[in-house]
């Protein structure tokens, strides 16, 4: 059977801000015209380190995969390699030219990611001077948040009532940024309810959030002036497991039956779960969540929902650090930032130009 | 010093992580990997803590009798059988551990799952009833998804092209302005965090 060689090229390059272990490999559209009546849909893709040396198959290619690209992917960093392709049958085999060689580098910075780190730098610009102002003790003014406003009320009704207060904070890992806001908040409820004398139940669906509770709240009941009044035994971990959690939340609202619940934190399924039993229970409730679908969940069950950024705002709000004060007025202007460049997009895109689009998209 | 540790070590690998982010080179990757591997080591140690906190916290309340004290022992009962199966029989296919995961614990989960249909019907009920405009507009805009997206009004053209119009527009308006609230506020904090200026999560001063 002869072996036909088609002059069709490959272009084998290094593929940009990768480690140095990849090398991208285009071709001309296949097969060629006078292969049409053959019309193999697949072919195959050989490497070798040297020209002459034996190519062995790495990946097939199909002639309908419209990209017309692979990419080769755990290659050693700075050793070259050959690229081909061929097709083989009973009646006919042929192969492209030899394409190489090239070696894959090793990149130290992405530049793909330049315009996450514009937006990083002009975050951290913004955030930093409102910290330095907050230090120097200038008044940042804090538009109203209604679902936090009422805290207060909540945790005044459960004291009243002799009853005590739930809180959850989901599902969330420690490493999530709702969990992080969620204790920072646990730590302004926890003075609060120890001032008041409210017991404070927090069941947990992670081990590592359960410590990290514990010591929050034991900080809250201290800067209180009530460590006495401190339950570890209020703060504990439950089950890892979605519904089993639920279920065990439930099951202490129903037995405990506590004046008011508060949710903040990741939440998925058995968001409503909850909410829906707190509600049965004439509970008042408090929700925040980073999760937009849960939120809405939250929204139709609880008497007050922080929405968006809220949840990350409310320890600043309740806490009144001047610092952390700072961090939500950088954040506010950054949001101006944000809607100024969405009506400009919305304007260039109208005229239908795509440059300004192309300049936030990320590999 | 006892938060200035924590705050150090929280302000270098926050540092770390955000620079490797921009580094795609293989000691960026592997340390990245590394770092990874230490969360999931962290993580198990931290269940360790967590069972032996549940142990505690049951254990107490069973010898104290106190109301419910049962439903305690039952839990305790069953961390230590399904730990026991676990480590003598395995957790392979076919031994008693997934025996009882499969005919035990997935049709529980699934009970707690399925209350949700019912949760879902009173919380829809509640928030459509039309006290107001805005409560009409959330009313409408239900009925019309729930008849577009059902099998037999996603075959009448209205209610498709209008279920289609409130999800792809005013929805999703919505759902990006929050995303865009929430974005902001995770970088936020991630700053607060990394430069200590949050330290509520420190506990203890």
């Amino acid at each position: 059977m002869p072996l036909q060689v088609f002059a069709f090229e490959l272009y084998i390059s290094d593929q940009p801000n990768d480690d140095g272990t990849r090398l991208t490999v285009e071709w001309d559209p296949l097969p060629p015209d006078d292969l049409r009546s053959i019309d193999p849909e697949i072919y195959s893709l050989l490497r070798s380190e040297s020209p002459d040396g034996e190519f062995t198959s790495i990946d097939i290619v199909s002639r309908l995969d419209p990209s017309r690209r692979k990419i080769d992917e755990n290659l050693a960093t700075g050793r070259s390699y050959y690229y081909k392709l061929a097709y083989s049958d009973s009646t006919i085999s042929w192969e492209s030219n030899v394409a190489g060689p090239a070696a894959p580098e090793e990149n130290w910075y992405n530049r793909s990611r330049t315009n996450v780190l514009i937006g990083i730098l002009i975050t951290g610009a913004f955030v930093g001077i409102f910290i330095i102002l907050g230090r120097k003790g200038k008044s940042l003014y804090l538009r109203p948040i209604a679902g936090l406003n009422a805290m207060d009320e909540a945790i005044g009704r459960a004291t009243e009532m002799g009853k005590p207060i739930l809180y959850s904070s989901g599902r969330g890992k420690m490493e999530r940024p709702a969990s992080i806001a969620s204790m920072n908040i646990l730590g302004s409820v926890a003075e609060k309810v120890a001032s008041y004398g409210t017991p404070l139940i927090f069941p947990n669906n992670d081990p590592v959030v359960t410590a990290v509770a514990q010591e929050v709240a034991r900080e809250g009941y201290t800067k209180a002036g009530h460590a006495d009044l401190y339950n570890p035994d209020n703060i504990y971990f439950v089950t890892d497991s979605q519904f089993g959690y639920a279920a065990a939340v439930d099951g202490i609202m129903m037995r405990e039956r506590p004046a008011t619940n508060l949710f903040f934190g990741t939440f998925e399924a058995e968001s409503l779960i909850l909410a829906e039993t707190g509600n049965s229970i004439g509970a008042i409730q408090i929700a925040g969540t980073d999760s937009s679908i849960q939120m809405a969940f939250f929204i139709v069950a609880c008497d007050f929902v922080l929405i968006g950024e809220e949840l990350f705002a409310a320890s600043g709000y309740l806490s009144g650090d001047p610092q952390v004060v700072g961090t939500l007025k950088g954040s506010d202007y950054l949001k101006v930032i944000i809607i100024i460049m969405i009506l400009f997009g919305a304007v260039v895109g109208l005229l239908n130009q795509e440059w300004f689009v192309n300049l936030f998209l990320t590999a | 010093m006892r938060r200035t540790f924590p705050i150090l070590v929280c302000f270098s690998f926050g540092m770390t992580m955000l620079v490797q982010f921009f580094v795609p080179s293989k000691l960026s990757t592997d340390a990245y990997n590394e770092i990874t591997n230490w969360v999931q080591i962290i993580y198990a140690f931290a269940l360790i803590v967590g069972v032996v906190g549940l142990l505690k916290y049951h254990f107490s309340r069973v010898s104290r009798r106190e109301r419910g004290w049962f439903y305690n022992l039952v839990t305790v009962a069953s961390l230590i059988v399904m730990s026991l199966l676990g480590f003598i029989g395995g957790r392979g296919d076919g031994g008693s551990f997934m025996w009882v995961f499969n005919n035990m614990m997935a049709p529980m989960q699934a009970t707690v799952f399925s209350l949700l249909a019912f949760f879902v019907a009173s919380a829809a009920y509640r928030g459509f009833l039309a006290r107001n405009l805005e409560a009409f507009l959330l009313l409408f805009s239900a009925v019309m998804i729930m008849f577009g997206i059902a099998s037999v009004g996603n075959a009448i053209p209205p209610f498709s092209d209008i279920a289609n119009w409130i999800l792809i527009n005013p929805s999703m308006t919505a759902r990006r302005g929050i995303f865009i609230g929430v974005g902001l506020g995770t970088i936020a904090v991630s700053l607060r965090v990394i430069l200590g200026v949050e330290r509520t999560y420190l506990g203890k001063e």
